[in-house]
């Protein structure tokens, strides 16, 4: 009998992955901290055009960019004289399963499929576990989907009940637990009892996924506008979605793009407390998310993680529950696409962002994604009225309180983002690497590395490092 | 109810005790089990709510557990109608509508 205990299982960890992922991380290891991503996501991953004929296959991507025209008629009236970008939005709830993560799981399904497993499990509570169980079902494959999804009294969050119906309906086995990171120990212990792949989200074959995401984004705007859009605003939760889109975007030629992380603000409220599992109305794109991921990537599921959101964000911008709840019933209203939530947290932030932009500029909102039961601002927000939430209209930015107060905007004149300073950010990963690696002194490589892994200069890096009362080591 | 083989139910099982729950974790989670529901086929004869059973998953996998739902419903649903939300159509014609002054 293996030994199931938590401690057991993650003394595991290292070759139970190792089968699960076949990839040698080592290969890339320059030391503990410093690693080669490039080099990596270069041997690992594949090259855009073979995604591009792996999701082909399987009917993935190649999704509409759509001019956003009554609402950027609508910024044009609230506007300031000259003010007013353009708002276009990439329809990714029309791929397979409704959302952009079919790309994401297209390549590790085809990659398990080639290697000859059985089948692929992957941990997620979102839109993952329903692409990787239609990437799956394409492929003939079996598919465990394991999901955080019930707090300790078994009332479970709408939309992820929804995500378990859908992964049902693509055949897969869904395993629901109750609130805590305990949710990657037993993926572990099915790993292990299946021999499946692990189709974790941050793996090189995830992140090539999503470039074609930004690739078609480069090609269609120019098209449609004659230009590289100005501006793309990205979802940020793990990260994965922001770095593929930005990778690909490069990898098209759009290298002077402004790449714009947003995410629900949910100040406050604890990720792995049961108390608050039911207080938030977002079950990704959120800061919960957000702000760990960039701030130590390296928290995933496999030794490096090949989503780096601070390799490529330049801008970070937080938007209210409400604000993201308002701009959605505009989206249907106005453009006659029901669609959501996560997609419309950067659509409230690109339509905040337009307000301010000259009129003759361009903003990309990277996706959409498909709603219905669970996911609709009424199942959301009938279910936070029952948890106790205060909901009112009013004005977002001054009134909003994660885990008690939801406000929705008056007057779209009233939709605005709160700006996370990207030095704080940098410098907060620092402090993370410090913690994580027990380190003070730091070397001209690591120096180097992290300058690198957050897009800053060394001489920032260095003054962080001395900030937080670290050494540097002058070789 | 009684659930007869071949059913589809829904099984529960606790995976860690609270005490078993040594992952660093807030107060309040470390007070209660690391639960687990799965869903599949009954594979016992007949089984009543509450009585430890095995199922097959839609995969083909076996485990057992808790019977705590016979032919187990989607209960999530679209919601009430949510007065802050229901006139924000109106209103953001009415200001496409009108004049700049809205
Ligand atoms: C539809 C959708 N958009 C955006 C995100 C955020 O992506 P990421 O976690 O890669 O930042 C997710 C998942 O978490 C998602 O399901």
């Amino acid at each position: 009998m293996r030994d199931l205990s938590y401690d057991a299982v993650i003394a595991r960890k290292n070759e139970i992955m190792k089968r699960a992922v076949g990839i040698d991380y080592e290969k890339y290891m320059i030391g503990e901290l410093v690693f080669d991503y490039e080099k990596m996501m270069q041997e690992v991953g594949y090259s855009l055009e073979k995604v591009r004929e792996i999701q082909q296959e399987t009917g993935v991507g190649n999704t509409t960019l759509v001019e956003l025209k009554q609402i950027n008629r609508l910024i044009k009236k609230i506007a300031p004289k000259g003010k007013g970008a353009r708002i276009f939005i990439k329809d990714e709830a029309t791929n397979p399963s409704g959302s952009y993560k079919d790309r994401r799981a297209s390549v590790s399904v085809y990659h398990a499929q080639k290697h000859g497993y059985k089948g692929v499990i992957a941990a997620t509570s979102g839109n993952y576990g329903a692409a990787v169980a239609s990437q799956a079902a394409k492929r003939g494959l079996k598919c465990i989907i394991a999901q955080e999804c019930y707090d300790s009294r078994w009332i479970g969050q709408p939309e992820i009940l929804e995500k378990a119906r859908s992964c049902e309906a693509y055949g897969a086995e869904v395993v629901q637990l109750t609130v805590g990171p305990e949710l990657f120990y037993y993926t572990l212990v099915l790993l292990e009892e299946t021999g499946f792949f692990n189709a974790s989200l941050y793996t090189p074959y995830a992140i090539a996924g999503v470039e074609t995401l930004g690739y078609e984004i480069a090609i269609q705007t120019k098209e449609m506008t004659g230009k590289y859009p100005d501006a793309v605003v990205i979802t940020h939760a793990g990260g994965g979605i922001l770095t593929g889109t930005a990778r690909g975007l490069k990898k098209a030629g759009a290298v002077d793009t402004q790449i714009i992380g947003a995410s629900v603000n949910l100040k406050g409220l604890h990720m792995a407390s049961d108390n608050d599992f039911n207080k938030k109305y977002f079950t990704t794109g959120h800061t919960g998310f957000g702000i760990p991921f960039a701030t130590f990537p390296d928290r995933s599921d496999v030794p490096k993680n090949a989503a780096r959101a601070l390799r490529y964000m330049d801008r970070y911008l937080l938007v209210s529950q409400g604000e993201v709840f308002y701009v959605t019933e505009m989206l249907a209203q106005l453009e006659g696409m029901q669609r959501g939530p996560a997609g419309n947290t950067s659509l409230a932030a690109a339509f905040a962002l337009a307000l301010e932009m000259d009129d003759d500029k361009v903003i990309v909102v990277n996706e959409t994604e498909y709603t219905g039961a669970g996911k609709l601002p009424s199942a959301q927000l009938t279910f936070a009225r029952k948890m106790g939430m205060e909901i009112k209209r009013g004005d977002p930015i001054k009134e909003d309180l994660p885990g008690k107060r939801i406000v929705i905007p008056e007057h779209p004149s009233q939709i605005g983002y709160i700006e996370f300073n990207m030095e704080d950010i940098r410098k907060s990963y620092v402090k993370e690497v410090m913690k994580r690696y027990k380190k003070t002194k730091f070397t001209k490589d690591e120096v180097s590395f992290m300058a690198e892994d957050t897009n800053t200069t060394e001489d920032k890096i260095k003054e962080y490092i001395k900030e937080l009362g670290g050494e540097l080591i002058e070789a | 109810m009684i659930a007869k083989k071949g059913d589809w139910v829904q099984i529960q099982k606790t995976l860690l005790k609270p005490e078993e729950r040594t992952a660093p974790l807030p107060e309040d989670t470390k007070k209660v089990p690391l639960q687990m529901r799965v869903k599949g086929f009954l594979i016992n004869e007949t089984a009543q709510i509450g009585d430890e059973v095995e199922i097959e998953t839609l995969i083909g996998r076996r485990v057992s557990g808790k019977l705590v739902s016979i032919n187990p419903k989607y209960d999530h649903d679209f919601g009430e109608p949510v007065p802050e939300l229901i006139t924000i159509g109106i209103e953001l014609r009415k200001i496409l509508e009108g004049d700049s002054d809205a």
